[in-house]
C-alpha cells in the first residue's frame, strides 16, 4: 500500500528516504521525506525497527523473571526502567520498602538520568560538528558508569532494582566512586557548557529550530525535559513524589520557547540538579553497619557439616554474592514473602531454604499478585515512564504495557520538521533523545 | 481535592454515559459506555477538568471468556495534578470505536498501535495503519489467540514481482 507522504506528494517534488539505516537516525527510525530542492514539504516517520514483542514477552515470564527485559527499554538509564516496574509492581503487591533501599534507588535513578542526558547531549552536539563535546560527555559517562558498575555489577543490563528493593548493598568503596563520578561530571557540564552556550554555529541549528507550544507539547503527551523546555514544569519526581523525592531538595529547570536549545539547555541544568540531588542522598545514606558474626565457614565445609546437623554460623560466600548478604538483607529487601529471593546461605545450608529457594522460582509458585489493575510511574531520563500491569491472579501477568516517553515525543516530529531544512531534522532529532528501545519495544 | 470529588463531578457532567466507577490499587475507574467515548473524553479534554494530556492509551484483550476487548485510557490534568484511569470494552467479534484524533494529536499513533496489536478498528481515524509491525504482517501479536513466537511468512523482495 502506498504511504500517505505518496499519496500525497506532489509529481514534480523529490521523495528520499532517510534512514533507517543512517547515522544519525540512531539506526531504528525512517523518516519518508519529500523534498523541493532543501525544504522539506512534507514527512513522514516509520517505526518498529527494532520491535521485539517486549509486551508480548512478558506476558509469557514471571514477574520476577521479566525484570530483565526492562533493562533493555531504555538502554542509557536501564536503573529507571528495573524502578519503574519494581515500583509498579509494589504498588499491586502492597509492599513497602526499607529506607536504605530507597535512598540507593534514588542514587542509581539520578545516576541513570545524568547518564541519559550526557548521551543525549553528546550525540546530538556530535551531529552538530562538535566531536569534543561527545568525547568529554562519553568520559564523564564512563565515571558515571563505574558507579553503576561497582554497585550493580553490570554496566547497562544492569536488573539491580528488584521487587522490594534492591539485589545487593552499595559495595564498600562506593562514596570515593561517586565523588569522582560528580567532581568529573561538573567539570564536564562546565567544559560544555563553555564551548556550546554561546558558540555562533551550534545556537544557528539549534534557536528557533524544532519549536513546539505548549499547548501542541500537551497535545502529544510530552513529558520530561521534552515538556518542560516548553515552560510547563511538569516532573513526575515533584508532581507524584515517590521514594524520598519529598524530602529532598531540587529545582525544576524549564525553558521558554520548547525550541532545541531549550531542550540542550533544560538537560544540562537538570544535570546540575541531579548532581546536587547526588550529593544529598549520598550523605543520608549512612555506612553499612559491619556484618556480625565473626569469621565465616568455607562453603564446602558448611555444606560438609549441614549434611550432618543443621549449620549454625555464617557462611564465606563467593564474591559474587557481595552486598546480598542474609545480615544485609532487612535493610535492603522487604521482608514480605514471596516478593525477595530468600538468603543464598539458608539455600545451600539448610532444607527449608532450599525449598523456599525453589517455591519460589518453580513456575506456577513465587510472586502472584492479587487480581487488579495498576499504573504507575517514575520520571526517567526521557519522562514520564510508566508501566500499566493487568493482574490473573498467577504468576504471570495477563497484559503489562509500558507508556514509553519517547513514542510521544517521537511521534511530533513529522510536525516539527515540516517546512525546515534537511539540516535541520539533525539537532531536532537529536534533542528528542529517541531511544529505539522503549520506542519500539 | 480528593479522588472523590472529581469522580462525582465527572459523573455529573457526563451522566449516562459513565457505565460504573471501580477502584484498583487506591486508583478509581471510570467505565466509560463505547458510544459515547469521544463526546465523554472531549468533555474531559475542556475545563473544569482539564485533562490536557492523554498520557497512555492501551487495549487489554479480554476475548476468552468474557468476548470483549477493553481500551484503557490514561489521562492526566496539570492544574488539577491528578490521573484519571478510563475503561471502555468492545465486542471482540468486530471491535470497534470512535478515534480521538482530533482530541489530542498523541492519539494518532497510539490508536495506530492499538490497532497494529489488537486489531481495533478506530472509525474515523485519518491513516489507521500499522505501526509497529509491517504492511503485510499476519494478524495482531498482542491477542491472546496469537501464539508467542509465532514465525511470520517471510515477505518477498520488492524487485522480484
Amino acid at each position: 500500500m502506498e504511504t500517505r507522504l505518496q499519496r500525497q506528494a506532489r509529481p514534480e517534488s523529490m521523495l528520499i528516504n532517510m534512514g533507517p539505516s543512517h547515522p544519525a537516525m540512531h539506526g531504528t527510525l525512517r523518516i519518508m521525506l519529500e523534498l523541493d530542492g532543501e525544504k522539506i514539504l512534507n514527512a513522514e516517520c516509520e517505526i518498529g525497527y527494532l520491535h521485539r514483542g517486549f509486551e508480548k514477552t512478558c506476558e509469557n515470564k514471571t514477574y520476577f523473571n521479566l525484570l530483565i527485559y526492562t533493562d533493555r527499554l531504555n538502554y542509557v538509564s536501564p536503573l529507571i526502567n528495573n524502578l519503574g516496574y519494581a515500583m509498579t509492581m509494589e504498588k499491586l503487591l502492597g509492599v513497602s520498602v526499607p529506607e536504605r533501599a530507597q535512598l540507593i534507588r534514588v542514587l542509581m535513578s539520578e545516576l541513570s538520568r545524568v547518564s541519559d542526558h550526557l548521551t543525549c547531549l553528546a550525540a546530538m552536539a556530535m551531529e552538530c560538528g562538535a566531536f569534543t563535546v561527545f568525547l568529554y560527555m562519553m568520559k564523564a559517562r564512563e565515571f558515571v558508569w563505574d558507579v553503576i558498575e561497582l554497585t550493580a555489577g553490570a554496566r547497562m543490563t544492569t536488573s539491580y532494582i528488584r521487587i522490594g528493593g534492591v539485589r545487593a548493598d552499595l559495595p564498600p568503596d562506593w562514596r570515593a566512586s561517586l565523588d569522582t563520578a560528580i567532581r568529573e561530571t561538573r567539570q564536564v557540564l562546565k567544559d560544555v557548557s563553555g564551548l556550546l552556550d554561546k558558540n555562533s554555529i551550534f545556537l544557528g541549528r539549534t534557536r528557533g529550530v524544532g519549536s513546539i507550544s505548549k499547548e501542541d507539547a500537551l497535545s502529544y503527551g510530552w513529558t520530561g525535559p521534552c515538556l518542560r523546555s516548553t515552560g510547563i514544569a511538569y516532573d513526575v519526581r515533584k508532581a507524584h513524589p515517590y521514594l524520598v523525592y519529598d524530602r529532598l531538595s531540587f529545582d525544576v529547570p524549564v525553558g521558554e520557547c520548547g525550541d532545541n536549545y531549550d531542550r540542550y539547555s533544560v538537560r544540562m541544568r537538570e544535570m546540575e540538579q541531579s548532581l546536587r540531588l547526588l550529593e544529598q542522598v549520598a550523605a543520608l545514606i549512612p555506612d553499612a553497619a559491619p556484618l556480625g558474626g565473626g569469621p565465616g565457614l568455607e562453603p564446602a565445609e558448611a555444606i560438609l557439616r549441614s549434611r550432618r546437623q543443621r549449620a549454625v554460623g555464617p557462611v564465606l560466600l563467593s564474591p559474587n554474592l557481595e552486598g546480598s548478604e542474609k545480615g544485609r538483607l532487612p535493610d535492603i529487601m522487604t521482608s514480605d514473602k514471596p516478593v525477595g529471593v530468600p538468603p543464598k546461605e539458608d539455600t545451600y545450608t539448610t532444607m527449608e531454604g532450599l525449598i523456599s529457594h525453589f517455591l519460589f522460582f518453580m513456575s506456577g509458585k513465587g510472586i502472584r499478585p492479587p487480581k487488579g489493575d495498576v499504573y504507575f510511574s517514575v520520571e526517567g531520563g526521557n519522562g514520564e515512564v510508566g508501566f500499566y500491569i493487568v493482574s490473573d491472579g498467577t504468576d504471570r501477568p495477563y497484559r503489562l504495557h509500558l507508556r514509553a516517553p519517547c513514542f510521544h515525543i517521537v511521534s511530533a516530529l513529522e510536525q516539527l520538521i515540516k517546512g525546515r531544512l534537511v539540516a535541520d531534522i539533525i539537532p531536532t532529532f537529536g534533542s528528542m533523545n529517541m531511544i529505539g528501545g522503549e520506542l519500539d519495544r | 481535592m480528593g479522588q472523590e470529588t472529581l469522580i462525582d463531578e465527572i459523573r455529573t457532567k457526563l451522566g449516562a454515559a459513565v457505565e460504573s466507577v471501580s477502584e484498583s490499587c487506591g486508583d478509581r475507574v471510570v467505565t466509560i459506555r463505547p458510544q459515547a467515548l469521544r463526546p465523554a473524553m472531549a468533555a474531559l479534554r475542556e475545563a473544569p477538568f482539564d485533562f490536557a494530556i492523554l498520557l497512555d492509551m492501551t487495549c487489554v484483550d479480554f476475548s476468552e471468556p468474557a468476548g470483549r476487548f477493553e481500551l484503557v485510557y490514561h489521562l492526566y490534568s496539570i492544574s488539577r495534578n491528578v490521573r484519571l484511569r478510563l475503561k471502555a470494552s468492545v465486542a471482540a467479534a468486530d471491535p470497534a470505536v470512535e478515534t480521538l484524533v482530533g482530541l489530542w494529536k498523541n492519539a494518532d499513533w497510539l490508536e495506530r498501535e492499538v490497532f497494529d496489536m489488537f486489531g481495533v478498528r478506530f472509525d474515523g481515524h485519518p491513516y489507521l495503519r500499522r505501526l509497529l509491525t509491517y504492511e503485510g504482517f499476519e494478524g495482531h501479536p498482542l491477542r491472546k489467540s496469537y501464539p508467542w513466537r509465532l514465525a511470520q511468512p517471510r515477505i518477498r523482495l520488492k524487485d522480484k514481482d
